[in-house]
């Protein structure tokens, strides 16, 4: 039914990407702005200060805002530019009906009809499950919490899920485990203070560029650096101890660095015992992981190991930062655990200067992840399984606590149930699915198959294209809110300029079809902020308690940091201080986990791993920066990047043409031969979709207890394209 | 003009840039650039390392720039600010693009007209710092003064750099290890660091 309405080519030249340069009517144009509009990035879990300049209602520039204590000016590319995604010549502007050929523009009049007899009938037919929500961490706390409500109440569905499936849910359901609570258990001013860093499987460099400046600054008072990761990136390069580790074998190298900080002698003994419960299981575990044994499998000499190890139990201070480099895999818990058993096992966590933290990376991947909007998730990061969450969330909404649904599929999953008729209508915002999810073209196949797709967005993303009814929504520029960056720091987006023409802001768009569904009950919001009301009342009582955050508070304090459980409340920046944690018997939990390699395993046919990940100038699916003129400058194209050695013994020159094939499929990207990274590992960037995207060739398999994808490790073969022809 | 305080100098620490191009995006949002950046970022030696470092003017005591403009076109103003050519006297001969020992001045060719970095005088000259420097995600580009850099940082800011025999001095400062007196041309040591030999020995 959702095959492309026409061809790639014909919606490429309608509704792009194409790219803007300029601000409207050029930069001699530009002038003296009429306003600065003290905000943050759109992009990424930094969520730097920033300020928009506008100049005839339009945004036309962005200036630092110097005074935001997180990046105190600092940018990356991304957020210098953003600003040229406004005023965009793609930008959708009307709703629009699949029609012969294309896109037709209807009335919203029409467009919540349809909307609206669609989705009826479906549920109607197949049950109110049969309808699913995909959602993002993109979108403010307050469109979180609306998009959750929403599903679960005007909807009745159980099926909604979000993009921080991919991203942040390892490491979220680790602390859970590990701490009671899902949230950087330090503030990034922490990294100030301390004598070691240690990053595991972060590029810092491309992915949170502003954590540079954080790195820098402790080691210029004298701290050390450990980076973990396959590839020699910008901040590895210049790291006291580079572990360039074989990708998917993180576990086996934290359990071995335990074990040798446990033959130092250096587990803090009262620490353990106060505050944890389960180490002896751990240090049984980590007893088979002597660096001598787990060497080879690891990648890294037993003697860097050990090395690494030494410095950890001979810095008195020490913060540990991960990313999805140890996160996207099949064992991205077991992984994340791993590292946790180490800041544990050295009572390193709860100081100043001392600590832990995952460095989220969607732009509200922390508070995204916490007011509802995960299938298994009600507001205040509860748990929709847990009944005494279920009541009190019920009592907020008005409603019998056995009519909120209950757990539902996660974002993969509910493609699977697409595959399977279960799931016949989807309703997507801020998600681009087609090239964000792995194996892409089981995801492209689940796209034609629905009855029914409305993705609500402000580009026609590759996946949108395959809509039978686009909402236009609004940028992050056009709307009130707040987010919760990386440091789990709740601050304000401004609305600088009103949506265009016929574009709606989002969260009118999902009250407005609320409304056509009979729950106008539930959804009569005038403003962000009044959800926002809603949603401080909502996570009261809950682990991520909002309840004492007000938007004034935020402008007072240059954010606030959650948990805030009163109006006197400052927030909380550092979490654990004292040894205190959020089970319910106030003691953090080691969990012993063991090693077991990647699915997709390398042989003789593939035999090559390719791991993927981001670029400075591009973010996630691309939707907003592939359409950013300077961006795309900067890096064109995606790349498989390999070291000379692979290269060599391939017959693969720099530049040349090759194919990568995975068990799924292959994309032919040019060669960038580096001596930056593994001889067994090559390394594609995955902005990009179609026949050059990464997730042509990455594997379906999933962390059991998250649902993230092993987006780190699957197996490949590489051949020049020349010699394909030739033969 | 300067209300709150003298202006400053750029500091380039070429160890700490991450590539990101932050600045060479900054300098092109800058007033007057027209979307065009003053800084080049290079590679330093693609394929083998990626390090990269950024280049802006240093601003010289002595510019060669201004000696070798057979246009007079090239003002160092009160300051010390080696402005862009004056576009009324500018021929775009490119004299002081080979001139200049760091490879600063671009010629817009269509304009036949030399642009290069003016330190920001539209904003240094009210106290900001440099778009550039202002939004360095990683510290490789600082703007302040030399007391200011010295307390921050453990490596030395160096003025003098040496171009065959000639000894250039300038306002701008490269930040390097305290063993190092002058900077000859090429900032990239032949020492390779040591996360790039870690990574040599586990792959051997």
């Amino acid at each position: 039914m959702a095959e492309l309405p026409a061809s790639e080519a014909e919606l490429v030249a309608r509704y792009g990407p194409s790219l803007a340069f300029e601000p409207p009517g050029g930069f001699a144009a530009r002038g003296t702005p009429d306003r600065l509009v003290k905000t943050h990035c759109c992009f990424c879990g930094q969520q730097c200060g920033m300020q928009l300049a506008v100049k005839d209602e339009r945004v036309v520039g962005v200036e630092p805002w110097e005074e935001f204590p997180f990046n105190r000016g600092k940018l990356c590319p991304k957020g210098i530019k953003r600003y040229l995604q406004s005023n965009h010549a793609d930008r959708l502007l009307h709703p629009l009906a699949r029609c012969d050929g294309g896109f037709e523009e209807i009335s919203w009049n029409r467009a919540l009809d349809v909307a609206t007899e669609r989705i009826t009938a479906i549920q109607r037919e197949h049950g109110r499950d049969a309808v699913a929500v995909l959602s993002g961490a993109s979108l403010t706390n307050e469109k979180a919490y609306l998009m959750g409500k929403f599903a679960r109440l005007a909807l009745g569905t159980r099926n909604i899920d979000y993009n921080g499936r991919l991203c942040m849910v390892a490491a979220g359901s680790a602390n859970l485990k590990a701490f009671g609570i899902d949230r950087a258990a330090n503030p990034w001013a922490d990294l100030l203070e301390t004598d070691l860093i240690l990053v595991a499987g972060s590029n810092v460099s491309e992915c949170s560029p502003i954590t540079t400046d954080y790195i820098w600054r402790a080691r210029d008072r004298g701290a050390r650096l450990i980076v973990v990761d396959p590839r020699l990136t910008p901040i590895a390069r210049t790291a006291d101890l580079f572990l360039p580790v074989r990708p998917g074998r993180d576990l086996a190298l934290f359990n071995a660095i335990l074990h040798e900080v446990i033959r130092l002698g250096g587990v803090d003994r009262a620490f353990v015992a106060a505050h944890t419960t389960g180490f002896d299981a751990v240090a049984e575990t980590v007893r088979d992981y002597a660096p001598d044994a787990v060497a080879a499998e690891v990648g890294v000499p037993a003697h860097r190991i050990r090395e690494a190890a030494a410095m950890w139990v001979a810095a008195p201070k020490s913060m540990l930062l991960h990313a999805r480099g140890i996160e996207h895999h099949t064992k991205g818990v077991d992984n994340v655990l791993s590292c946790i058993n180490l800041v544990l096992a050295t009572g390193r966590i709860g100081i100043p200067g001392t600590g832990y933290a995952t460095i989220t990376g969607q732009g509200n991947g922390q508070g995204g992840r916490e007011h509802g909007q995960r299938c298994n998730q009600l507001p205040g990061a509860r748990d929709i399984e847990n009944p005494v969450h279920r009541a009190e969330v019920a009592a907020v909404w008005g409603v019998p606590e056995e009519s909120i649904p209950r757990k539902g599929a996660t974002a993969p999953e509910i493609f699977e149930k697409i595959h399977s008729g279960e799931i016949r209508g989807l309703i997507s915002i801020c998600f681009n699915p087609l090239v964000s999810l792995p194996d892409s073209r089981f995801t492209r196949e689940a796209l034609e198959k629905l009855d029914f797709f409305m993705p609500i967005d402000f580009f026609l993303s590759e996946t949108a294209r395959h809509a039978d009814l686009v909402l236009p929504g609004s940028l992050q520029e056009e709307d009130e809110g707040t987010v919760t960056s990386a440091e789990g720091r709740v601050i304000r987006i401004r609305q600088a300029v009103t949506p265009p023409s016929e574009a709606r802001r989002d969260w009118e768009i999902i009250c407005a079809l609320a409304r056509r569904l009979g729950a106008e009950r539930h959804f009569d919001f005038d403003s962000p902020r009044a959800i926002f009301e809603e949603l401080r009342r909502a996570s009261r009582g809950g682990t991520a308690d909002y309840s004492g955050i007000t938007y004034e508070k935020i402008e007072e304090q240059m954010g606030v940091f959650w948990p805030c459980p009163s109006d006197e409340h400052p927030g909380t920046p550092r979490l654990f201080e004292k040894g205190r944690f959020y089970h319910a018997d106030g003691r953090a939990r080691f969990h012993a986990v063991t090693y077991r390699p990647p699915v997709d395993a390398v042989t003789g046919e593939y035999p090559v791993i390719l791991t993927t990940g981001r670029v400075v100038s591009q973010f996630l699916s691309g939707n907003q920066t592939r359409r950013i003129g300077p961006l795309v400058e900067q890096i064109p194209e995606p790349y498989v990047e390999m070291h000379p050695r692979l290269a060599g013994e391939l017959g693969i020159d720099d530049g040349m043409l090759v194919r990568v094939t995975s068990r799924r499929g292959f994309v032919d990207l040019v060669a960038r031969v580096v001596a930056t990274i593994r001889p067994d590992t090559v390394f594609i960037p995955y902005h990009w979709g179609g026949n050059r995207s990464a997730n042509r060739l990455t594997v379906r398999a999933y962390d059991p207890v998250a649902g993230i994808p092993e987006y780190k490790v699957a197996a490949v073969r590489i051949e020049p394209i020349a010699e394909m022809a030739a033969s | 003009m300067s209300d709150s305080r003298a202006i400053a100098s750029l500091f380039i620490d070429p160890s700490r840039c991450i590539g990101c191009r932050a600045c060479v995006h900054a300098c092109s949002e800058c007033a007057g650039h027209g979307g065009v950046s003053m800084i080049h970022l290079d590679a330093v030696d693609p394929g083998a390392s990626v390090q990269t470092a950024p280049t802006v003017c240093m601003h010289c005591e002595d510019p060669d720039c201004v000696s070798v403009c057979p246009a007079d076109a090239i003002k160092v103003d009160a300051n010390g600010i080696v402005l862009s050519a004056l576009a009324e006297r500018c021929i775009g001969c490119g004299n002081c693009a080979l001139a200049c020992g760091f490879g600063v001045p671009k010629i817009d060719e269509k304009k036949a007209l030399m642009q290069k970095c003016d330190l920001c005088y539209d904003r240094t000259s009210l106290g900001s710092a440099p778009m550039c420097a202002t939004v360095c995600p990683s510290g490789a580009l600082f703007y302040g003064t030399t007391e200011e850099i010295a307390a921050l940082r453990r490596e030395r800011p160096q003025s003098r750099f040496t171009f065959d025999a000639e000894l250039v001095t300038t306002r701008n400062g490269v930040l390097l290890p305290a063993s190092i007196d002058a900077l000859g041309v090429g900032l990239r040591s032949a020492v390779k660091t040591s996360a790039e030999l870690q990574l040599e020995e586990a792959i051997a």
